[in-house]
């Protein structure tokens, strides 16, 4: 297949749930052809909200998504949720359980939700995750759902390529010195302590904000992160939450940030893609020169160095690249 | 990716009003360890929760885990189901838990292309999945 699947596409834009579903194990496995697939989307998308919600295992991100897109249905708005689980260092394999928190929207095929498993791969991740986002945009949906467990720099990659991040924060998770740590707790604009009835979650609210008074202001216009507390299971504080998420996007749009996010996502994106092929096309040409065991070789006898052996091997690419610049300046 | 290597999908569910799922536990980790992707329904799912579920996670395996007698209900309504999507020919169905003899039959008829009872051993659930995925 060398060209995009146009029935598949078709399909998918005629909104076949079948058809979106198999779009995104072709992302996710990286098959034959899944590139012409996100391109040919891409003329479509655009028009979702995308929502990412990340906070450590057992914050209750799962059921919090749940009545989330129940509320966003309710309101004649469709969903698409990705949840991404860890997967197993040793065999590769994952469990992916956050399907089961969907008891709010069962049998409602507009709620589309789609369990990935992180499959171990670093960087690969968070392409993967936005193109299935792509397909969603693509296909229709009003709200895109990110959920992904927030533990590391994965997590902060994915979830940045949503124009509202949520950081979901347990009453009792930690001291003020874990609301310093750089990272997870940086990005959010809205944070929420979720499970409020429990003891220890209006300390988890000052420290929190303690931590939010001490970030700097950009200006007048800019985005306070909010606080809002909830108790997903009993749907307590969950339309105080969707207010407070079309609060920000109302703000996104007015202040042209949404607009701004999009071109450092896309800048990033296009660089990261870059990256990826042009490493490709590195290994194409380490193994045109017969490997990289030889090159290993010549280090370990000395007879030459890493630095020159990888100067040697992108010599044809600087060539090609000189010459270009060469045509520019005639 | 080649389709020899890409990653196995299974939905693992447990169908209807019993409530043990330990079997389904065990079946899920050890999934889990043969390098699969499992995605676990949950207890007293509906069939069509269980369609709806193998359609949006495009599983290449729905491995029903029946313990209550009703899988005679139950099971051809979930095949109606993938049917429905176009999903039935290119999804491998299995039927685990207690199934007495004479209704073996029944349900090879409907299209389930295995049936494992108590004490079959992991590796053979494992290995006939492995070998019986369907092309796609």
């Amino acid at each position: 297949m060398a060209d995009a699947d146009p029935e598949l596409i078709d399909d998918l834009l005629a909104g076949k749930h079948r058809a979106l579903a198999r779009v995104i194990t072709k992302i996710e496995n990286r098959s034959e052809g899944y590139r012409d697939l996100v391109s040919a989307l891409y003329a479509h998308t655009g028009t979702a909200d995308v929502i990412g919600i990340t906070g450590s295992p057992g914050a209750g991100k799962s059921t919090l998504v749940d009545k989330l897109a129940k509320r966003y249905r309710d309101r004649g708005e469709t969903v698409g949720v990705i949840a991404v689980d860890p997967s197993s260092p040793f065999s590769g394999g994952a469990v992916l359980g956050d399907r089961i928190r969907m008891a709010s929207n069962v049998g409602d095929m507009d709620v589309f939700f789609r369990s990935m498993s992180a499959r171990g791969s670093l960087g690969g991740l968070s392409t993967a995750t936005g193109d299935a986002v792509r397909a969603l945009d693509a296909f229709g949906k009003d709200k895109v759902i990110i959920e992904t467990v927030g533990a590391g720099q994965n997590e902060i990659d994915i979830v940045r390529t949503a124009d509202t991040v949520a950081v979901l924060v347990p009453p009792s998770s930690g001291d003020d010195v874990q609301m310093l740590k750089a990272g997870i707790l940086e990005i959010g604009d809205v944070f929420v302590v979720n499970k409020a009835d429990l003891a220890g979650s209006d300390k988890t609210v000052q420290e929190l904000r303690g931590m939010l008074e001490m970030r700097e202001s950009e200006g007048p216009d800019d985005w306070e992160p909010e606080i809002v507390e909830t108790v997903a299971k009993t749907d307590e504080g969950v339309a105080g939450l969707v207010e407070t998420f079309d609060d920000h996007a109302a703000w996104l749009d007015e202040t042209g940030e949404r607009e701004a996010r999009e071109r450092r996502r896309t800048a990033e994106e296009i660089r990261r893609l870059l990256r990826n092929d042009l490493s490709r096309l590195a290994e194409r040409e380490l193994e045109r020169k017969g490997g990289i065991e030889e090159f290993v070789d010549s280090v370990v006898a000395r007879e030459t160095d890493p630095y020159s052996v990888v100067d040697d091997l992108l010599d044809p690419f600087e060539a090609v690249t000189d010459e270009s610049d060469g045509r520019h300046n005639d | 990716m080649s389709d020899s290597d890409r990653k196995i999908r299974c939905l693992v569910a447990k169908v209807g009003l019993d409530g043990h799922d330990r079997g389904a536990h065990v079946i899920s980790r050890a999934f889990r360890d043969a390098g699969f992707e499992v995605i676990y329904s949950g207890l007293h799912k509906s069939p069509d929760e269980i369609v709806q579920a193998a359609v949006q996670e495009d599983v290449d395996v729905v491995g029903i885990s029946i313990l209550s007698g009703a899988h005679n209900t139950l099971v051809p309504k979930v095949m109606a189901g993938l049917e429905e999507y176009g999903a039935l020919h290119d999804t491998l169905v299995l039927v685990g838990g207690i199934i007495p003899e004479e209704d073996r039959e029944r349900l090879e008829d409907a299209g389930v292309d295995g049936i494992f009872g108590p004490g079959t051993p992991m590796e053979e659930t494992i290995e006939f999945v492995r070998n019986n995925v369907k092309p796609r």
